[in-house]
């Protein structure tokens, strides 16, 4: 028997809006309402509305033998509550039906784990507390932004109470082992690890409406004859994909509604297969063997690592910024203004350093799809700016004679003395 | 090739499109004839010692005796000597410049006698024209030019323009009204006698009066010179030479490619100099296939001449070796970071764009120098808006840079910004970017097609320019990522690349 664990993740940042030097000290609207407004909008009525339909069909046509997980992240559902009620509503009508289950991250969709384990707690056991308010169930598994794992964030969701966590199954993680089974972390005593089958997840979110694809059209049959073809060791298929796969990335008029509207027929004609979530697959398959992940892979570009959000300077600079700015927010928040602490971690959002990604040549395409702004370099000034707006706020809020260790803020006179001695030195 | 030499003391530019471009194309084993105006007796030439063998003696054009003199006596006998000396000494800039990029790939060392030297001959016209001169500063010129020894016409120059102006037109439209072949020769040599012969003995001089006179002057000469050659293709730059190339192709049968740099209304904005505009429309009508520096300026032809989408293509320009791998130190006297507008200072550049930049920037961050190096007519304007924002102190005016110090400013500069309102393609970004400065270049440019390390605004926004500026100075992380990343980026663009695409517009042309 092959479970198969569909998990569609769901994600909205709040993007900012042109912030020039000129704000700066001037105002903290940060964030671009109007802009925001329109795209959660229009992904509700094109992804989430009718795909959230079409799964609930499918869970009544099949008797409960159709299930799924999602994990949605707080800025989504923030905005979600805000412009598309809607649209959450439809989710929770999901979880009422007890095939679905939602699963644990960080509220923002940040990269804390690499910048402040504190920040990482807190924002996890913020999100569990949430998901279980919304969806009438704590949860028990966990995924980190983007799919990023490693032994140490392995280690870290053991430890917040999770019993599973979610991984990519990057060949070079794996090298001649299957991606299509349960493995434990080296780092973990309970916690077990389940793995995207990258191929069967990227033949739906990626290449499906590829015409210069051999295979397409891709048809529900033939997707579910590679399943039933595969290993009878195989025990896990794990396809986790962006749920905005269906209706955005892949247009309506490809055909994506009709064939996940047919695959889970197809997939459980033959009676080799069931869908499980994955804490049933937690509880009905033990871990085969360990699995050691040194070093953070994610499920982005080509690469499986982290270079889409820390690859150049850029990035590295603005997230670097953005933490050595932790301790004033937090007094900040302490002082009363927790508004403060909530800009911060909006902005520790990670689309924000994808988008002053670099990496041009083929997976740079992907990036600017993505992007509201005009170059890397625009997404990086506009970034900095706001992030040395929040500095001063904070710091006005808390003055930093009270802080311990002395803050830096982004302050720009700051910057260019200490841009003005580097160049001495050269 | 119809194109233009590449002049010592002149940043960027034609000259230096024109020499990579040709550079490229030998290498591709394209045979170029790269036939340019020049004067002799110019600062500019004194010291140039390439003179075309087949220099081209325009029957009935008299020559100035004592030129005519110096040339015979001095200069020809060591012509073939020299000549040869000077392909040898390309040859070996040339394979010496292309080898680190091909490592690798077998290139052949420059073999002395061998079939590259064959690839690059020039013939030297004799004419006084610069591109992009306008009639005064053709008339400068002369003036520069009779103090070295050359005389020209010395007569009333409002007569001279009103009579080339006529030779001009005739000449425009018999070009446009496209009679036989015959017929164009024979109103060739009626246009050539009424310029040279008894009635307009003015024109005895060496050099047209006025501008237009010298563009027709030279069209005559270079249709000389085409008789006597063998060649496929006419390739003219710009409109000074779209005449000669009319008429080159009309004597030949050849077709013409013209090739697009920059156009009157990059130069002048809406206050168009009428008959160079007329030049232009010409030479785009003539010509089988047009040449662009960039999709702005395609779309400029579209727009403005009603060009037809299937005559125009675009090639981009790119950087001779030589700038890609430009290494100039320049020690710093001052500690504030310098923002350095280098260029002509006209209408077309920008320069007022950049001060009011620069006031706002100054309002938050006073340590900070801004630095407006070259030399135009909007010059004594810009330096009283300074004085007038309150920015005397900022701002610094360095007049003309000649030579090495040109690569020294851009040393010197934390970061380069390119302003223009109407940019063709503008090559000085790169040159920037090849010493590590970090560059902001404006939108309405051609050369912010093919950057992606570049900072990049709409020339107007000067609020965004100035948001850009600051952010460069405030965030090291930004210098870095484009000083490093631009200077590899640069390296990248390679005429030979350009001249494959060159060659495609060719075969075209000849289809």
């Amino acid at each position: 028997m092959t479970s198969v664990v569909f998990y569609f993740q769901v994600h909205q940042p709040y993007r900012l809006r042109r912030y020039s030097f000129f704000d700066i000290g001037v105002h903290d609207k940060y964030f671009d309402d109007v802009e925001n407004a329109r795209i959660v909008r229009r992904v509700a009525e094109k992804c989430y509305q009718p795909m959230n339909d079409l799964l609930l069909q499918q869970i009544e046509r099949h008797q409960g033998k159709f299930r799924c997980a999602f994990s949605v992240s707080g800025t989504a559902l923030s905005q979600m509550e805000e412009y598309a009620p809607d649209a959450l509503e439809s989710f929770r009508r999901l979880a009422r039906t007890g095939c679905v289950e939602f699963l644990g991250e960080t509220s923002h969709h940040s990269l804390a784990f690499l910048g402040d384990y504190e920040e990482f707690d807190a924002q996890v056991l913020d999100q569990a507390a949430r998901v279980e308010r919304l969806f009438g169930a704590r949860p028990t598994t966990f995924r980190n932004t983007e799919l990023v794992v490693s032994n140490d964030v392995a280690k870290r969701a053991e430890g917040l109470g999770f019993s599973a966590i979610l991984g990519e199954g990057a060949d070079h993680l794996l090298g001649w082992r299957s991606p299509h089974r349960v493995y434990r972390p080296e780092s973990c005593e309970r916690l077990k690890i389940l793995l995207r089958s990258y191929k069967l997840s990227d033949d739906i979110a990626f290449r499906f409406s590829n015409r210069g694809w051999s295979e397409w059209p891709l048809r529900s049959e033939r997707f579910a004859e590679w399943v039933d073809g595969l290993p009878s060791e195989d025990s896990l298929v794990g396809l986790f994909m962006d749920y905005e796969t269906f209706g955005e990335h892949q247009w309506r008029e490809t055909g994506i509604f009709d064939f996940m509207e047919h695959l889970p027929g197809a997939l459980l004609r033959n009676g080799r297969v069931r869908f499980e979530t994955p804490s049933q697959v937690i509880r009905s398959q033990d871990a085969v063997a360990r699995l050691d992940v040194p070093y953070p892979v994610s499920w982005a570009d080509a690469e499986r690592d982290l270079t889409a959000w820390l690859g150049n300077q850029m990035q590295r600079a603005a997230h670097d910024a953005l933490y050595a700015l932790l301790p004033s927010v937090r007094l900040a928040a302490k002082a009363g203004r927790g508004d403060i602490l909530e800009h911060w971690r909006k902005l520790s959002t990670s689309d924000h350093v994808y988008y002053m990604c670099t990496k041009w040549f083929a997976d740079g395409d992907v990036h600017k799809y993505f992007s509201p702004y005009a170059s890397p370099h625009d997404a990086f000034i506009t970034f900095m700016n706001v992030l040395d707006d929040l500095a001063r706020r904070a710091l006005a809020a808390a003055p930093a004679a009270s802080v311990e260790t002395p803050v830096d803020p982004v302050a720009p006179a700051a910057l260019l003395q200490r841009a003005r001695a580097e160049k001495e030195l050269l | 090739m119809l194109g233009w030499e590449f002049p010592p003391h002149i940043s960027g530019g034609l000259g230096t499109a024109c020499f990579g471009l040709t550079q490229g194309l030998s290498r591709a084993g394209v045979e170029v004839l790269f036939v340019v105006p020049r004067a002799y007796g110019d600062e500019d030439t004194r010291h140039v010692r390439i003179l075309g063998a087949n220099q081209v003696p325009v029957h009935g054009l008299d020559m100035e005796p004592r030129l005519r003199e110096s040339l015979e006596t001095r200069l020809l006998p060591g012509v073939e000597r020299v000549l040869v000396e000077e392909r040898r000494r390309r040859l070996r800039t040339l394979v010496s410049e292309c080898a680190p990029a091909t490592a690798g790939a077998a290139v052949e060392p420059a073999d002395e006698n061998g079939e590259l030297i064959e690839l690059l001959r020039t013939i030297a016209i004799d004419s006084s024209l610069l591109p992009y001169q306008d009639d005064e500063a053709y008339v400068q010129r002369l003036r520069l030019l009779e103090s070295a020894g050359v005389s020209a016409a010395r007569q009333d120059v409002d007569q001279l323009r009103w009579q080339s102006r006529e030779a001009v037109e005739t000449l425009a439209r018999t070009l446009r009204e496209a009679p036989s072949l015959e017929q164009i020769a024979a109103q060739v040599e009626d246009l050539r006698r009424n310029l040279t012969g008894g009635r307009t003995l003015h024109f005895s001089g060496a050099y047209g009066s006025d501008l237009m006179g010298e563009v027709a002057r030279f069209a005559l000469a270079v249709g000389e010179a085409a008789k006597r050659e063998q060649f496929d293709v006419i390739h003219a730059h710009d409109w000074m030479t779209y005449p000669a190339g009319i008429v080159a192709s009309r004597l030949t049968g050849k077709p013409l490619v013209a090739h697009m740099h920059a156009c009157e209304y990059d130069r002048s904005g809406e206050h168009i100099n009428v008959r160079i505009r007329d030049m232009e429309q010409m030479g785009f009508d003539g010509a089988r296939r047009i040449i662009c520096v960039s999709h702005y300026t395609a779309k400029m032809l579209r727009t403005r001449y009603r060009v037809d989408r299937a005559k125009l293509r675009v090639v981009h320009n790119a950087v001779t070796h030589k700038e890609q791998v430009a290494v100039v130190h320049a020690e710093k006297a001052i500690p504030e970071p310098i923002v350095l507008f280098l260029g002509r200072v006209t209408f077309q550049k920008g320069p007022d764009y950049f001060l009011e930049a620069a006031a706002r920037v100054i309002k938050i961050e006073p340590n900070v120098k801004f630095v407006i190096s070259g030399s135009g007519d909007m010059l004594p304007k810009m330096i009283e808006r300074a004085a007038r924002l309150g920015l005397a102190r900022h701002v610094h005016f360095t007049g003309f840079l000649r030579g090495t110090d040109v690569e020294r400013m851009y040393a010197l500069a934390d970061i380069y910004v390119m302003p223009s309102v109407s940019e063709p393609f503008g090559i000085s970004p790169l040159e920037a970017m090849a010493l590590d400065v970090p560059v902001i270049v404006s939108r309405q440019s051609g050369v912010s097609e093919v950057l992606t390390n570049a900072l990049k605004v709409d020339f107007w926004d000067v609020q965004e320019m100035a948001n850009k500026i600051l952010a460069l100075l405030c965030y090291p992380a930004l210098r870095e990522q484009l000083s490093s990343e631009g200077r590899q980026e640069v390296r990248r663009l390679r005429w030979e690349e350009r001249a494959r695409s060159v060659i495609q517009v060719y075969e075209e042309a000849l289809r």
